[in-house]
Parts: C-alpha cells; sequence; structure tokens
C-alpha cells in the first residue's frame, strides 16, 4: 500500500493531503475536478486491490501472513474507513462509533439465527439495522457540534452498551453473547433444503471460514474502499471538507449542513454495521463489549494513527495497529529471551526486564504511548510520515507541507 | 418514604466524587482551554496514593501468635503498633484520610509535571487533539497502575470509629434509617473541598486573577500577568482535587486500575449538563445526576421503567443538551459552536 504514496505521480500524491485545501485543489481543474474520479484515482484503486488481494503474499514474511488476522486488518479497515467519513472529512469526532458496530454485529448474528447462513442477507440487514440506529442517534447528536457532539455520541453508546448488558438481554442475551445453535429456526435454509448443519456462515454454499473468509472481507473492503473514494471526489465529499473548514460561513451562505451531516453520519454507521456484520461472519458470536466505549476510542486511534481525511490512512492504521495488537499480546518473556538472544546475558535479562511490560498483558500500555506520540509529533499520521519521508527524497518540499512539524 | 430519602444519601456521596471531578474538569477548562480526558486517570492515581500510603503504614513484622497453643501460628503485626502501641495502632487504622498527607503533594506535583510536560503544548491545537491526546495520557497511566499494582480491586476499610452505620432518621425526624458513616464523612468531605475551592478563587488574590483568566484569557495576558504560571498551579489544584476525591472514595469502592475511565466518562457528562466553564454547574450537576441515578436504582422505579437505572445519566444528558444546549448553568459564549 505504501508504494502507491511513493509513486512520482504529482497529482496522486497531491490528492493524499491531510488537509481538504490542499487534496482537492489539483492545479489548473475546476469544478469538474472534483465530479469525476480521475485517472490517477482508479490507478489508486487498482493498485489498493492488488495490494489488499495480495497481502497473504506480502505480509507473510512479518508473520500476518495467515486469514484471522488478515479479515481482521480488512474488517478494521472498512469500520475506519467509514468512521473517516464523519471524522476526517466533516471534522465531527465521535466518540460512540462502537454502538453500530455492535449492532451490526447482532443484527448479522440475528439473520444467521432466524433466516439464514447466508452471509450477504446478513449483512444487508446489519447495513440496514446499523443506518437507521445512525439515523436516530444522529439526528439527536447533530444538533450539537464540538465536544458536544461527542459527549452526546458517548453517552447514546454507553446507553445502548448499558441496555444490550441488562434490559434488552432477550436480544443480547446479555454477557454470554448472542450465539447460533442448531435449534435455531433459519426459515430460509429450511425452506430450501440446505440447512447449514456447522452453523457456519455461507456464500451460497461456499464457507467463509479461512481463506475464503478474508477474501470476502477484501472484496468489501476494495469496495468500501471504491465508495469512499467515490464519496471524496463528489460534490457531497466537498460539502464535508467545507463544513470542516468553516462551518460558520457555509451557514452564512444559506447553507443547511445539517442534512450533509446527517448523511455522512448514517452512510459512517453503515460502514460500521458492515464491519460489525463482517465480525459475526467470520465469527458467528455477537457480544456487547463491542459496544463499549473502549471500543470506539480504538477506531479514533486507528484512523489517527493512519491518517485523519486521507483516503489509505485509516485501513493502514486500522492493520497497523491490529497487527500490533496481536504481535505485542503474542509475547511473553520465553518469546523476548529468543528475541534478544543475540545479546550477552546479563544485557538480555536487563533488556527483557525493560521490555516486559510493554507486552503481552502490557500491551494496552505501548498501545496508549503509541497514541499520545502520534498526536505530539505526527498529527497526520502514517500518512503524513510518509508524505515527509517522500518530501524528503525529492528534495525539500516536504517541509513545507507539514502543518505542525514541532512546536 | 424512607426509601427515597436512603437513595438520596446514596446518591450524595457518589454525587460528590462526580462533583469533585467535574469540579477540576471545569477548572481546566475553563482557565485552560483544554478538554482534559485524563482527569479520570488522576482520580484513579489518588485513589491509588491511598493504597500505597495505608500499604507503607502497614508493613508488617510476623510474629509468633500466643494465643493459638495447638499449633504454630503467626499474625502480621504492623510495625508501627509494635513501635508506638496503641498510638501506633490508630495511624494504622485511620490510614485512609491520612493519606491525604501522601496525596496531596503527589498530586500537585503530578498536575504541575502533566501541564508543563504535555498540556501546555495542546493550548493552541483543536479540542480534538487535546481529546486524543490526554485520552492516550489515561490509558498509559492506568496501565502503568495495572503493572505495579495488578488488575484486581483492592479492598481498603475506613477507621473503625466511621466505619459502622449512623441513625440519620432522628436527625430527619423519620423512622430508623441507619447508613453508612463513612458515605456522610465522603458527602461532608466533599462539601468542604469545594468550599475550600470557592474561597479560594473568590478571597485570594490569585483566585481573582484566575477568576479573570477564565473570562477573558487574553486581557489578563496583556496586563502583564504570567497567566502560564498561574495555570500550572489552577491544573495542580484540578488535581489535587481529583486525586483527594480518589483518596476518601476508596472505603466506598475498592479501587482497581480502569476505576478512573469509569468515572471519568460519567464526570464529563456531569460537566456537561452543568455548563462547560461553570464551576457552580458542574457541582450542581455533580449531585444532581449522583441522586438521579440513585433514585433511577429503586426497585419501584425500576418496574416502571425496566434499565433506567442504566442510562438514566446519559439520559439526562441528552434531553438537557437539546433543551439547554447550553447547560444547566453554562455561560453565553463558551464552546457554544
Amino acid at each position: 500500500m505504501s508504494q502507491s504514496v511513493m509513486t512520482p505521480d504529482k497529482n496522486m500524491s497531491k490528492s493524499m493531503g491531510r488537509s481538504p485545501a490542499e487534496g482537492h485543489r489539483p492545479k489548473g481543474e475546476g469544478l469538474r475536478g472534483f465530479m469525476s474520479s480521475s485517472r490517477s484515482d482508479y490507478l489508486l484503486l487498482a493498485i489498493f486491490a492488488l495490494a489488499v488481494l495480495t497481502m497473504p503474499i506480502w505480509l507473510a514474511p512479518i508473520g500476518a501472513g495467515y486469514p484471522d488476522i488478515l479479515q481482521k486488518f480488512a474488517i478494521f479497515g472498512i469500520f475506519a474507513l467509514g468512521f473517516n467519513i464523519l471524522f476526517g472529512f466533516s471534522g465531527y469526532l465521535s466518540f460512540g462509533h462502537a454502538a453500530f458496530l455492535g449492532t451490526g454485529s447482532y443484527a448479522a448474528v440475528w439473520m444467521f439465527k432466524l433466516l439464514s447462513m447466508n452471509a450477504l442477507i446478513a449483512l444487508v440487514f446489519a447495513i440496514a439495522v446499523a443506518g437507521v440506529f445512525a439515523f436516530l442517534i444522529g439526528f439527536v447528536s447533530l444538533r450539537r457540534s464540538g465536544i458536544y457532539f461527542s459527549i452526546l455520541t458517548l453517552a447514546f453508546a454507553q446507553m445502548s452498551y448499558n441496555l444490550a448488558y441488562s434490559v434488552l438481554t432477550p436480544i443480547t442475551n446479555g454477557e454470554t453473547g448472542l450465539q447460533v445453535s442448531g435449534s435455531d429456526p433459519r426459515i430460509l435454509d429450511h425452506m430450501f433444503g440446505s440447512p447449514s448443519g456447522r452453523g457456519v456462515p455461507d456464500l451460497f454454499g461456499l464457507e467463509l471460514q479461512g481463506w475464503p473468509g478474508f477474501y470476502f472481507c477484501a472484496i468489501l473492503l476494495i469496495l468500501a474502499f471504491f465508495v469512499t473514494m467515490r464519496i471524496r471526489n463528489s460534490t457531497f465529499g466537498l460539502m464535508l471538507f467545507a463544513i470542516k473548514s468553516n462551518q460558520n460561513r457555509m451557514n452564512y451562505t444559506g447553507f443547511s449542513t445539517r442534512p450533509y451531516l446527517l448523511a455522512a453520519f448514517v452512510i459512517s454507521g453503515m460502514y460500521a454495521g458492515l464491519a460489525g456484520g463482517l465480525l459475526a461472519v467470520t465469527d458467528p458470536l455477537a457480544g456487547a463489549d463491542r459496544m463499549q466505549w473502549t471500543a470506539s476510542g480504538e477506531v479514533v486511534l486507528m484512523t489517527i494513527l493512519g491518517g485523519v481525511g486521507t483516503l489509505l490512512g485509516p485501513v493502514i492504521g486500522a492493520a497497523v495497529m491490529k497487527y500490533l495488537e496481536q504481535i505485542f499480546s503474542s509475547f511473553n518473556e520465553g518469546v523476548l529471551h529468543r528475541a534478544f538472544d543475540f545479546l550477552p546475558g546479563g544485557v538480555q535479562d536487563f533488556m527483557v526486564t525493560i521490555v516486559s511490560p510493554f507486552v503481552g498483558e502490557g500491551w494496552h500500555l505501548t498501545l496508549g504511548l503509541l497514541f499520545m506520540l502520534v498526536v505530539i509529533f505526527l498529527p497526520g499520521g502514517i500518512m503524513e510520515g510518509l508524505r515527509r519521508v517522500s518530501g524528503r527524497f525529492k528534495g525539500n518540499r516536504g517541509e513545507a507541507t507539514a502543518p505542525h512539524a514541532g512546536h | 418514604m424512607d426509601a427515597i430519602i436512603l437513595q438520596i444519601l446514596n446518591g450524595l456521596d457518589k454525587g460528590g466524587a462526580y462533583a469533585l471531578i467535574a469540579l477540576g474538569l471545569t477548572l481546566i477548562f475553563g482557565t485552560l482551554g483544554v478538554v482534559n480526558f485524563a482527569h479520570g486517570a488522576l482520580f484513579m492515581l489518588g485513589a491509588f496514593c491511598a493504597v500505597t500510603f495505608s500499604g507503607l503504614l502497614t508493613i508488617s513484622e510476623r510474629i509468633r501468635d500466643e494465643s493459638v497453643t495447638f499449633f504454630e501460628a503467626y499474625k502480621e503485626i504492623p510495625y508501627l503498633t509494635l513501635w508506638y502501641g496503641d498510638t501506633g495502632q490508630a495511624i494504622v487504622d485511620w490510614a485512609v484520610p491520612l493519606s491525604i498527607l501522601l496525596a496531596v503533594p503527589v498530586m500537585l506535583l503530578v498536575g504541575f509535571a502533566m501541564e508543563r510536560g504535555l498540556i501546555r503544548f495542546f493550548y493552541k491545537r483543536s479540542h480534538a487533539e487535546q481529546i486524543l491526546v490526554t485520552f492516550g495520557l489515561a490509558i498509559v497511566l492506568q496501565e502503568i497502575v495495572k503493572y505495579f499494582f495488578g488488575a484486581n480491586p483492592i479492598p481498603m476499610t475506613a477507621p473503625p470509629a466511621l466505619a459502622g452505620s449512623a441513625d440519620i432518621g432522628a436527625l430527619v425526624g423519620a423512622s430508623n434509617i441507619s447508613y453508612p458513616m463513612w458515605r456522610i464523612v465522603y458527602f461532608l468531605f466533599s462539601l468542604a473541598i469545594i468550599g475550600m475551592v470557592f474561597a479560594f478563587l473568590q478571597l485570594t488574590t490569585f483566585g481573582m486573577v484566575v477568576r479573570a483568566g477564565m473570562a477573558d484569557r487574553e486581557t489578563v495576558g496583556l496586563l502583564g500577568i504570567n497567566i502560564g504560571r498561574k495555570f500550572t498551579i489552577v491544573f495542580g489544584i484540578a488535581s489535587a482535587v481529583a486525586g483527594l476525591a480518589g483518596v476518601m472514595y476508596t472505603p466506598i469502592l475498592a479501587p482497581n486500575y480502569h476505576l478512573g475511565m469509569d468515572f471519568l466518562v460519567l464526570s464529563f457528562v456531569v460537566v456537561v449538563v452543568g455548563g462547560m466553564g461553570s464551576l457552580p454547574g458542574a457541582v450542581l450537576a455533580g449531585f444532581l445526576l449522583g441522586i438521579l441515578q440513585s433514585l433511577a436504582s429503586m426497585t419501584e422505579v425500576k418496574a416502571i421503567v425496566p434499565g433506567i437505572d442504566q442510562i438514566i445519566i446519559y439520559l439526562v444528558a441528552v434531553v438537557v443538551l437539546l433543551v439547554r444546549p447550553r447547560g444547566l448553568m453554562g455561560r453565553r459564549g463558551v464552546m457554544e459552536a
């Protein structure tokens, strides 16, 4: 994925820009440039699709070439892409997006239970339910902006989380989590005489476990990426960027911003619903912890880490974070001793003592530090970092575009 | 009726904790313009100051238990008791309130360090970035505490003299209502701290400058007052207030590492309900929401609206923000985007 940023294509590396003002004003192009996806965008899409589909090959050397983790990359990539449509494009920081992820999971599992193990039906339902839910929450929350908006979304997400644990237990199965079981009605499956005995979600007979599961998620990720790209290049996307840069001016020009924001909120909620549905497809189990506000914080972090407002950033951020989580949390003292094997005994023990609080159980400590370091030193995330590096290579152009370099 | 009084009492101590945290949040927001998501972690650090301090006080020696004659039995007696007899034992018993002695300097230092080391670089950044960096800091702080103290809650005991129940009923002329004494102590304690903060702001020159800074930071700076240094101290004070709230809360709720996060979300809701930047609003909303939460957890209420106890605070926040966007006592022009 990173190669695409490094390509010498001027127009493209420009359109990766962090701020809309940079990214959306290619020289010499009028409004028409916003309306239609340019050729470089399709090139980017092609490279992105290729990179995603070949992940099993080029991620194998770093130990991520197996379907379970790649699925997570793709699913959380979708989640972060959707979150970025709201936060990155319009600047509204929602702290309650996990609610839609959880809703999507519950909806998908219910479809598995009631209708069919077919993943498509479940996903469509998950997206629809999350969309309706996002519409209701967004309709209320978007009456405020800034930190009030963040608190409102947080309040709604916490409400959903608390309710899922208490009163809504008949729907959510409380702490145990919602699961499929052999005694579910599965009306459609029985009607067409193909009751999936193992309770594994499938796509018209193809069981979505292992590699097929990954490729299913990957194709949806590419699709989601394409849609995000189209949104960014549309007038709608332009409106969102305008709201981000100066909402007051939008209002003064007689423009009602709320419908656009609501649409962005619902779309990003639907992305989250899709991600939640996919989580249920790859593992038919839904628990309320997916709705907790730490989960909302996680998606914010992925987006920030990758690069807010960029196209590729959130996907990269999600993958990097899930990868680090996997790697760091699996480390223990034994693994560490092996990792520092090349050092002499005393130094080795010392290094293990230093590093061990940051891995395994302590992975969240690393996460928090990473979070702080990124926000402090690299507010544009990995994408800005790459841009600076590529700027160095091409002379000193990179420095001019780094808005927060040092402080 | 008794049940209602009991629930209101229940709400008072929780409300006290909310109010103290929200007070610090509002002070920081009003003066520095920073949204501090790590404030819950400061509350948690305070609680662990108490854990550390009482741990230090109760360093014990294992000695033979003479009262058991059947087999070899040992008991642990704190050195303080061994050395100073009853006085020492009293100090051990009063470990939690005495922890304040440790917590105040420690929390002041933590506050100074936080403001000088991190927060001051974020004055000019967006609120979103402030939220994110302090959120990261909160995670770091709570993981450090988890590393040293483990993940399990550590139960703390109130001094024996204050551990029992008090008969409140006699005071209000109702029938027999007994209520844990420590919770009443906590309520009074929170009132005292709130009173001290307000007195400090209203009666001292320093407080006057701080209030002026809250109203118009730029002008105060132009008058030649080193506002940055004053604000560092304000941050320290807010941090100490949160820490003290945490110290005294330990006998009510055994502290664990994610205590801060649990309180933070609610405290933020409290601040928003009270009105961003309004100190009386924060206090009022803290107690109000604490009491409402307690009332909503009554079985009679839950029978009418199931699950209301889980969501009441958030529900109130949503309603208040939609009906009175500025919060209960919010000032004009503060975060009104």
